[in-house]
């Protein structure tokens, strides 16, 4: 906007060293967290990658070359200053440091995470606005009724479902990897096809049901009377008007299902095979990798708190009393 | 040019609610001429506002216009495409509403919303409709309009937003204003204020307002005509010299002694009516006003009174005024 002024801006300033301040004890709280979590999975990292071959020296020496028989605390400390440093530590697993695998595999769940949140909004709004206009019409019960059960569905049962019935039975998509842009874009496409549906649903009628539930609470206001009373069209009463002043609930529930995008990730790659984060903490978890689950889960704890960071600058904006309840001023 | 603006015959709003249907107006009639102030009072819920709205048709879905006429400036409002009516609304007839603190969409700058609305009814550029729009609001009498341009309603005070929502109704240069208790939630300085603006609209510009209170002090002041309602119906309608000199219907009366006077000794008492407003749902086949009447008769729980012209220009709907004066005011049933 032209005429953003300075107290806005001071603002927007505020919230973003409100936020950063946040991550330190946040993140503080996540490595202790997953530190002593990851040391509570039953099974031995060393033995795990020397294989069920090894003898108990070899176990031993390798333990000892990863640093895990020193004291818990002082492994602890380690890490801590490592973090401190920029540096996430090793993988075991995969012999190379956390960080570049974490960020070489972020893209990947990236492009569906991001992919199904667009959709959801672009399906899921238009959908919770007709309802809200449409209020006991048959396409308001209807979509309501799939949007009640596209909430309840379990994500894994649902990829399972997809899997059995697209591609098992069907032979539609392909279930297995992401595809290459060299096979041509539709082969990528196909690829993303499930896991994307997948990963759709559940915000797709979250999003249907808020975005209803708050339209229907505005479109009663005395401002969109008025606005009719002014003549204006419809189309923009609803669109823009009444969307605009629907939107603080449903900008908090993109920002969860956004973050909650990340776990449900996890287990959608697994079931689709999908090479992103999900599938290499599930591998980290599988052979007990401290530092690459301790690093992934780092990782997705930052971005909630900036998704988190990005829904109160996106409230500033769109709602101007955010801003002059939060300044303090009379 | 006829000298009549508008003209409704017969009015009936209902709503239909799943407890049964509200007669929110049955059967009202009346007419304005042009640079003319009417004022409409009543009670809460005795129909006023449902009044002003059936006749640009801004009505909830449960609520419709099920019979009566209604013409203004040439244009039978009840038969009028959507289109057409959306191009009235906000141009040649503008609405006030009571709470201006809500009659403003609150996420949006008031100056986009001025131009927003100059430019749905004219074919005006964005430089333009802003021009215009900074021009209204210094007609209305708002310091500094350019900045004001820039505020979101919830940084101006409520008499500033009346004043914007003034500026906005006549940015169009409109015919008509309906003002559907335009002062009733502002403090008494600013209220004189926007009623003074008002007025000085219809002088300037000879716009036609229909002025919608409980205060009959705002009438006494604005109005040239009077409509009383009761119960969705009209009890009495005239001009407001005869209605001041010579009020005949007993629910006006009531309306009167419960008006706080300054020429009254302090000492006496605000009479407030007793009783409550009919339930809509339950009004017709008689005098929606016998169970609150002092006057009341045994016809006036049989028969519904019909409007009837008591007097040249003085009609009144009412048993007891047939117009040889039977009835005095504050005669309590003497003769009983
Ligand atoms: N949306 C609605 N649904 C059902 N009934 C309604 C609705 N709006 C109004 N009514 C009915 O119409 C009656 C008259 O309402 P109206 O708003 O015209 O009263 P009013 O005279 O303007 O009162 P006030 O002084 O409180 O504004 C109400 O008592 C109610 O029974
Ligand atoms: S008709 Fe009867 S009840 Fe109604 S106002 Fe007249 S006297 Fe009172
Ligand atoms: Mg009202």
């Amino acid at each position: 906007m032209a005429d953003i002024d300075n107290e806005q801006v001071i603002q927007v300033l505020k919230t973003i060293l409100k936020r950063l301040v946040q991550l330190v004890p946040i993140l503080f709280v996540v490595i202790t967290l997953t530190f002593v979590l990851t040391r509570m999975i039953p099974g031995n990292p060393a033995a795990i990658l020397l294989g069920p071959q090894a003898s108990p020296a070899d176990i031993a020496r390798m333990q000892e070359e990863l640093g895990l028989n020193k004291p818990m605390l002082e492994q602890y400390v380690n890490y801590l200053t490592g973090i401190s440093q920029g540096d996430f530590g090793k993988s075991i697993s995969y012999n190379r440091p956390v960080l570049s695998l974490i960020l070489e595999r972020l893209p990947a769940t990236l492009q569906i995470t991001l992919t199904s949140m667009v959709l959801a909004v672009f399906i899921g709004v238009p959908i919770g606005v007709f309802s809200a206009v449409k209020q006991y019409s048959a396409f308001d019960y209807i979509f309501m009724i799939l949007a009640l059960v596209g909430v309840s569905m379990p994500i894994f049962w649902l990829g399972l479902m997809l899997v059995l019935v697209f591609s098992v039975k069907l032979g539609w998509f392909a279930v297995l990897g992401m595809g290459s842009l060299q096979n041509g874009f539709w082969d990528v496409v196909q690829h993303m096809v499930l896991p994307v549906v997948c990963l759709t649903t559940i915000p797709t009628a979250t999003f249907a049901r808020i975005t209803r539930s708050s339209m229907l609470e505005v479109v009663n206001k005395e401002s969109i009377k008025a606005l009719r009373a002014r003549g204006i069209r419809e189309s923009l009463v609803i669109w823009k008007h009444a969307l605009k002043n629907a939107l603080p609930p449903l900008i908090t529930v993109i920002g969860m299902q956004l973050a909650s995008a990340f776990s449900g990730a996890i287990l959608t790659e697994t079931i689709f095979s999908w090479p992103g984060m999900g599938m290499l903490i599930y591998s980290a978890v599988f052979n007990r990798d401290y530092a690459l689950i301790q690093g992934a889960v780092l990782f997705i704890a930052i971005i909630f708190v900036f998704v988190n960071l990005i829904v109160d600058l996106i409230y500033l904006v769109i709602n101007p009393r955010v801003n002059y309840e939060g300044g303090g001023t009379p | 040019m006829n000298d009549q603006i508008l003209q409704v015959n017969n009015l009936k709003t209902y709503f239909f609610t799943a407890s049964g249907t509200a007669k929110a107006v049955d059967g009202v009639s009346f007419t304005m001429n042009r640079g003319q102030i009417m004022g409409i009072v009543g009670e809460s819920g005795s129909g006023k506002s449902v009044t002003a709205s059936s006749l640009i048709r801004l009505l909830p879905k449960t609520g419709s216009i099920v019979d009566g006429e209604v013409i203004f400036d040439g244009h039978d409002m009840r038969r009028i495409a959507n289109r057409e009516l959306l191009k009235l609304r906000g141009s040649e007839i503008s609405m006030i509403f009571q709470d201006p603190m809500t009659s403003l969409d609150p996420v949006f700058k008031i100056g986009d919303q001025m131009i927003e609305l100059i430019r749905t009814h004219k074919n005006l550029s964005q430089q333009e409709a802003y021009r215009t729009a900074v021009e209204m609001l210094h007609l209305v009498g708002i310091p500094e309009p350019e900045s004001r341009m820039n505020a979101y309603p919830h940084e101006l005070s409520g008499g500033m937003c009346q004043r914007v929502i003034i500026a906005m109704a006549i940015s169009c240069q409109p015919k008509f204003i309906i003002a559907d208790e335009p002062t009733t939630a502002l403090d008494v300085t600013v209220q004189a204020q926007i009623l003074g603006l008002l007025k000085k609209l219809r002088d300037e510009m000879g716009v036609s307002i229909l002025m919608i209170t409980h205060n009959l002090g705002i009438v006494w002041e604005m109005c040239d005509t009077v409509m009383v309602m009761y119960g969705g119906t009209t009890v009495e309608y005239t001009e407001m010299a005869q209605l001041y000199a010579n009020p005949l219907h007993p629910y006006t009366w009531g309306l009167l002694d419960s008006m706080p006077r300054l020429s009254a000794p302090p000492v006496e008492e605000l009479k407030a009516i007793p009783g409550t407003p009919p339930d809509l749902r339950l009004t017709g086949g008689c005098c929606a006003f016998y169970n609150r009447c002092p006057y009341m008769r045994e016809i006036c729980a049989k028969e519904v009174p019909p409007l009837v012209e008591v007097e040249p220009g003085h009609l009144v709907a009412c048993h007891r005024q047939n117009g040889d004066k039977t009835l005095v005011r504050g005669e309590v049933n003497q003769d009983d």
